[in-house]
């Protein structure tokens, strides 16, 4: 859950650095270093987009009842 | 039977409850049903009334369990039922099979029975909800794995987000059991799969077929979800209990995989602006920040100049400074030379002279005064010389007169008492004296 909510943190605090960098009343230390963190939450969401590598599956109960992930077949694509 | 007969009360009930079990042992009853009870059996007992007539009715627990909705007063209903003779109070009442009500179906009263009940409870309300996850990483369909929904919830969350984690957790989504089976795969999704959202719907179709979604068991499963619900059942136009409980209700399954799932691409370019604004705007910072370093490297560079110039001026003036002090003070020794060679070369000068003169005349008058003051000092003198020669004894003498006095003391003697016989005593003439014995004293 926590991941997921930095996704969306992440990008509204890149959003909020990139409009403080246009505010204009920045100091070059104070620039550079939003500049850096902006650079780190932007590449912490790409990579948190090209995390989910997971497939299609469906849960189904075998002879004992017990659950088992088997991969779907989405046959309509 | 003969002419009169006498029955007991018991057989007349009985031949009465004969002939109106047996002419009234299948029957449709139309009316409203009125003082709606249902005591702890579980039987219900109600009265089905019309404008000008009432009958009472019961209708037992084993048959009311599978009512879809419940009887309640006011409501008109078709009664399947029988009459039923009740012998130890003489009563009659009708048992009922069936009750269907009229005009509007019975799941459809039931929908807003249950509807009604559960909002009263909370279960629809808006701060109860949970938050869709703005990104999830893994995703629970509860849904049939045959239809036509789980295709098209499949389809646009790959096509938005390729890769996504999609867990299917197999149910009936119509029928009898698809109630229970829902309310199980929630459980799933929530303890096994733990997902980040659950998609639960079907395609669209009657009320029937969607009724299972209507069910008390499956709305308190969704609201008991910890994992955020979004429902997606039927087509736009259907609602069901399971869409009020639900955290989020999609008009249809594809709109709730479009609602659950964010469009990767958009996404991605979302934060690649971002970043090259973000890159963008450093270097206008940057580009900002050199141009005044520039500016004021320019602005010290002309105040360096002006420093220096000023320095060669401070010198100048210096230079100038100690030529034209040097010059004043050469000037001035050579006129004090000057001066100091006429002063010694040239005769006294006036003041000199003045105070010579004045000097002289001073002396002049200094002896002037001494003059005065000693013929003065002489006058006095000689009239003092005078008065005292008038005075002195020497002229007495002069005149006869002699001084005797005692030796040789020396006394003047001017008592003859003072004498002693044969002393002897000095007298003074005016020219010379002579010491003399006393021979005889005569007083």
């Amino acid at each position: 859950m926590m991941a997921k909510k930095n996704f969306e943190k992440a990008l509204v605090d890149l959003e909020n650095i990139v409009q403080r960098l246009d505010e204009n009343d920045l100091s070059l230390d104070e620039a550079l270093s939003l500049f850096e963190e902006g650079i780190k939450l932007s590449r912490f969401c790409s990579q948190k987009l090209d995390s989910v590598e997971k497939k299609v599956e469906i849960l189904l109960k075998d002879d004992e009842g017990n659950l088992q992930k088997e991969p779907f077949e989405n046959n309509a694509t | 039977m003969g002419t009169t007969s006498i029955f007991s009360v018991t057989e007349l009930t009985q031949q009465i409850k004969e002939t109106l079990e047996i002419s009234y042992s299948n029957l449709w009853v139309e009316g409203e049903i009125s003082n709606m009870k249902v005591p702890s059996s579980g039987h219900f007992y109600f009265t089905l009334k019309d404008k000008n007539s009432q009958i009472r009715a019961v209708m037992f627990r084993h048959k009311n369990k599978s009512l879809r909705f419940t009887p309640e007063d006011g409501i008109k209903v078709i009664c399947k039922c029988r009459i039923n003779v009740y012998e130890p109070r003489g009563e009659y009442q009708l048992l009922i099979e069936r009750i269907t009500p009229k005009g509007i179906g019975d799941l459809q009263i039931a929908f807003e029975q249950l509807k009604k009940k559960l909002e009263k409870e909370g279960l629809f309300d808006d701060e109860r909800k949970k938050k869709i996850p703005f990104l999830p990483e893994k995703i629970a369909v509860i849904t049939s794995p045959t239809g036509a929904a789980v295709k098209d919830i499949l389809n646009i969350i790959t096509r938005r987000f390729p890769k996504m984690a999609i867990i299917i957790i197999p149910v009936k989504v119509q029928g009898k059991e698809a109630s229970l089976e829902i309310e199980d795969a929630l459980n799933t999704a929530n303890t096994y799969v733990k997902a980040d959202v659950i998609i639960l719907g079907r395609g669209g179709g009657s009320i029937e077929d969607l009724w299972p979604f209507n069910e008390e068991r499956v709305a308190r499963a969704i609201f008991n979800s910890n994992i955020p619900v979004i429902s997606a059942v039927g087509h736009e136009t259907d609602f069901t209990i399971a869409d009020f409980v639900a955290d989020l209700r999609a008009p249809t399954p594809s709109a709730a995989a479009e609602l659950v799932v964010k469009e990767k691409e958009k996404l991605e370019k979302q934060i690649i602006q971002q970043t090259s604004q973000l890159k963008r705007l450093l270097l206008q910072i940057l580009d900002k920040n050199r141009m005044q370093a520039k500016h004021c490297q320019c602005l010290l560079g002309n105040k360096l100049k002006k420093l220096s110039d000023l320095k060669l001026k401070i010198d100048d003036c210096n230079f100038q400074l100690t030529h034209a002090i040097n010059n004043r003070v050469s000037l001035k020794r050579a006129e004090v030379k000057s001066a100091e060679r006429i002063v010694l070369s040239s005769p006294p000068s006036n003041i000199i002279k003045n105070k010579r003169q004045k000097l002289e005349h001073l002396t002049k008058n200094i002896s002037g005064h001494f003059l005065a003051l000693k013929k003065n000092k002489n006058a006095s003198l000689q009239t003092c010389m005078a008065r005292l020669n008038s005075l002195s004894p020497l002229h007495t003498l002069e005149r006869g007169f002699s001084i005797t006095t005692l030796l040789p003391a020396l006394k003047t003697i001017k008592d003859s008492s003072l004498l002693k016989k044969g002393g002897r005593i000095k007298i003074k003439f005016a020219k010379g004296s002579a010491d003399c014995k006393v021979v005889e004293i005569k007083n």
